[in-house]
């Protein structure tokens, strides 16, 4: 009997379930401390937001708005007027939908540096229902130019990302989400913006997934794995600017992708994925995400099971584009 | 100081200048941009504190202007090249290829005086209160100031910036109203009735002033009384009473040049009743 492999994707292991945006709020309280140029808005979310040590700590800096999102978006935009960072913390939907056009005249088109930071995006916001799941955000605006849009894949990541933003000039889209995730990216990591992490070398299938469909895609290699199937798996927080050459590099060995998100599969990561390969590197793809349809009240896992958002899925989806090749 | 006088003529040709900038584009607004030319005279040249020559997207230490009704760009543009943020030559491209003097303005081309796209309507109000935020937290006592129109008004986020500003005490702040009781189907009271507009503004725990528009002499006096009333925990609106295309006859008192460039033949009879008095660009 051959000895068994052990798995590289071994090493990526958690020690508890945290929410993603209590990464947000720990890491802009931390930036209030650091930089008296970071003030926050929000529109009567604290809670949710975690945005409570930054308000209690930074009276003056925080600026409660209401229920009126477009007025937080604009004035935002004004406090930039004066060389304030603003940190806008609403619901996903409410930072993107909501208030598109105070979003794409007043800040992506005055090019101003606002950081539109978006909990509860996705299915995974759950027994709310479709009124409040966005799954169109990262699609609008992504097609803003000027912006950057980041999806978080747990706590670490999200903490390391919000003190990025504040570093980076100019408007930025961050999307993290409600439920309690597996927190298993390093402690105080470097977050790079617009530069995708290499999650495991492999050779017959490109995963490339964002948010939290990177913790599923890590445990799809595993079970790849033990049916002698061999996964890269790339980690795509920034969707825009997209990390062009990690995807073409792995492509160009694999011969085929999978991507995978909490999102409509229009306008989202497959989507971006799929247009930087049909014109520079055709190639087989398959998506995980939402297939234009609105979510509904449930369970998270539920739903990401209903809705084909979990490990089965990007492995089956593994299995038939590995076959198209 | 200039006397008033002066002020008058830069009104003038500040009304030339449009005229003669939605004639050579054939497109733009020239009925706002009329009616608000003797504001914006007042305002540049009488009441703001700035460095013209130093643009700074920050603005500290100076006032600040948002425009909010962006489509009274000509306006605008001829004022602050006027008041020397850039060439008056300049004002030739307005809405031509590769301008910067953009149909709405926008800071994207990087023309100096302008911070932030307007255009979209509704959303100036919030802009400016953000300012006015910004330089409370630099402890910079400096006013930023605001204009809108009487048919933006309908925007729903004016509302929303009026209960924000009065509610958060921004008291730095003297937004402005183009009151011309015009808008692009009609009159403001056909299209949408604003009511009680001065008993709204109140309702919504603002100072509000009244003046006429067209009267630079008024409006000089009521913006200083303005001034008198910021910092002191309100905020403050001027309802100014004006007419849409005011300084040519036939435009004058009605929504048809709202958004419609004069022909040849109509801009040589505007132009022959606004004398030029600064020289043209």
């Amino acid at each position: 009997m051959a000895n068994k492999k052990i798995s590289s994707l071994e090493k990526y292991c958690f020690k508890e379930l945290k929410d993603t945006r209590s990464g947000f709020g720990e890491a802009l309280y931390e930036l209030g401390k650091q930089n008296p140029k970071v003030v926050a808005l929000c529109a009567d979310l604290i809670g949710s937001l975690k945005m409570n040590a930054f308000a209690n700590e930074f009276p003056d800096r925080f600026f409660q708005v209401g229920i009126a999102e477009a007025n937080m978006m604009s004035i935002a935009a004004g406090l930039t007027i004066g060389g304030k960072i603003p940190f806008t913390g609403t619901f996903a939907n409410f930072s993107t939908a909501r208030v598109y056009d105070q979003v794409r005249q007043s800040i992506a088109y005055s090019d101003k540096n606002v950081k539109i930071c978006a909990s509860h995006s996705g299915i995974t916001l759950g027994e709310d229902g479709a009124t409040h799941q966005s799954l169109e955000d990262i699609g609008l605006m992504r097609i803003l130019p000027n912006m950057t849009v980041i999806n978080t894949c747990d706590f670490n990541q999200t903490k390391a990302a919000t003190k990025a933003i504040a570093e980076c000039i100019g408007p930025v889209y961050l999307r993290f989400g409600r439920p309690k995730v597996p927190n298993f990216t390093p402690e105080n990591q470097n977050f790079e913006i617009g530069k995708g992490i290499l999650l495991n070398h492999g050779t017959d299938v490109t995963i490339v997934s964002t948010g939290h469909l990177v913790w599923p895609s890590i445990e799809a290699g595993r079970i790849l794995e033990s049916k002698g199937i061999s996964a890269e798996i790339i980690n795509i927080h920034t969707i825009k600017p997209l990390d062009e050459k990690i995807i073409l590099e792995s492509v160009s060995k694999t011969k085929c992708v999978v991507t995978a998100e909490e999102h409509q599969m229009n306008g989202g990561l497959g989507d971006s994925i799929a247009q930087l390969l049909s014109r520079k590197m055709p190639t087989p793809l398959e998506m995980i995400a939402i297939d234009d349809k609105f979510g509904e009240s449930g369970k998270p896992e539920e739903l990401m099971t209903k809705y084909g958002l979990d490990t089965p899925n990007i492995v089956k989806a593994v299995e038939k584009v590995i076959f198209r090749k | 100081m200039l006397k008033i006088s002066e002020l008058k003529n830069i009104a003038t040709q500040v009304r030339r200048d449009i005229i003669r900038m939605v004639n050579g584009a054939k497109s733009g607004h020239p009925g706002g941009s009329l009616g608000c030319a003797d504001f914006l005279t007042a305002l540049y040249f009488n009441i703001m504190d700035y460095d013209a020559k130093n643009f700074s997207m920050n603005g500290e230490n100076e006032d600040l202007f948002f425009l909010s009704n962006g489509h009274i760009s000509p306006a605008f543009y001829s004022i602050l090249a006027r008041a020397g943020f850039f060439e008056i030559s300049e004002l030739a491209s307005f809405r031509k290829i590769n301008t910067r003097l953009q149909g709405h303005p926008c800071t994207h081309d990087g023309l100096p005086g302008i911070r932030i796209a307007s255009g979209s309507l509704g959303q100036g109000l919030s802009v400016a209160i953000g300012a006015a935020l910004s330089k409370k937290l630099n402890n910079d006592n400096h006013i930023v100031y605001s204009l809108h129109g009487d048919g933006e008004l309908e925007e729903g986020q004016i509302w929303e910036a009026a209960m924000f500003a009065a509610a958060k005490k921004v008291d730095n702040i003297i937004s402005t109203v183009d009151y011309n009781g015009q808008q692009i189907d009609g009159t403001v009271k056909d299209v949408l009735d604003l009511g009680d507009l001065k008993a709204k503004w109140e309702a919504f725990g603002w100072i509000v002033l009244e003046t006429n528009g067209n009267n630079i002499s008024e409006v000089i006096e009521t913006l200083k009384i303005a001034k008198e009333k910021t910092v002191k925990k309100k905020p403050v609106v001027i309802l100014m009473k004006t007419e849409m295309g005011f300084g040519v006859d036939f435009m004058q008192g009605t929504n048809k040049w709202h958004g419609n460039p004069p022909n040849d033949e109509q801009t040589k009879i505007a132009l022959s009743q606004l004398q030029e008095t600064i020289g043209d660009y």
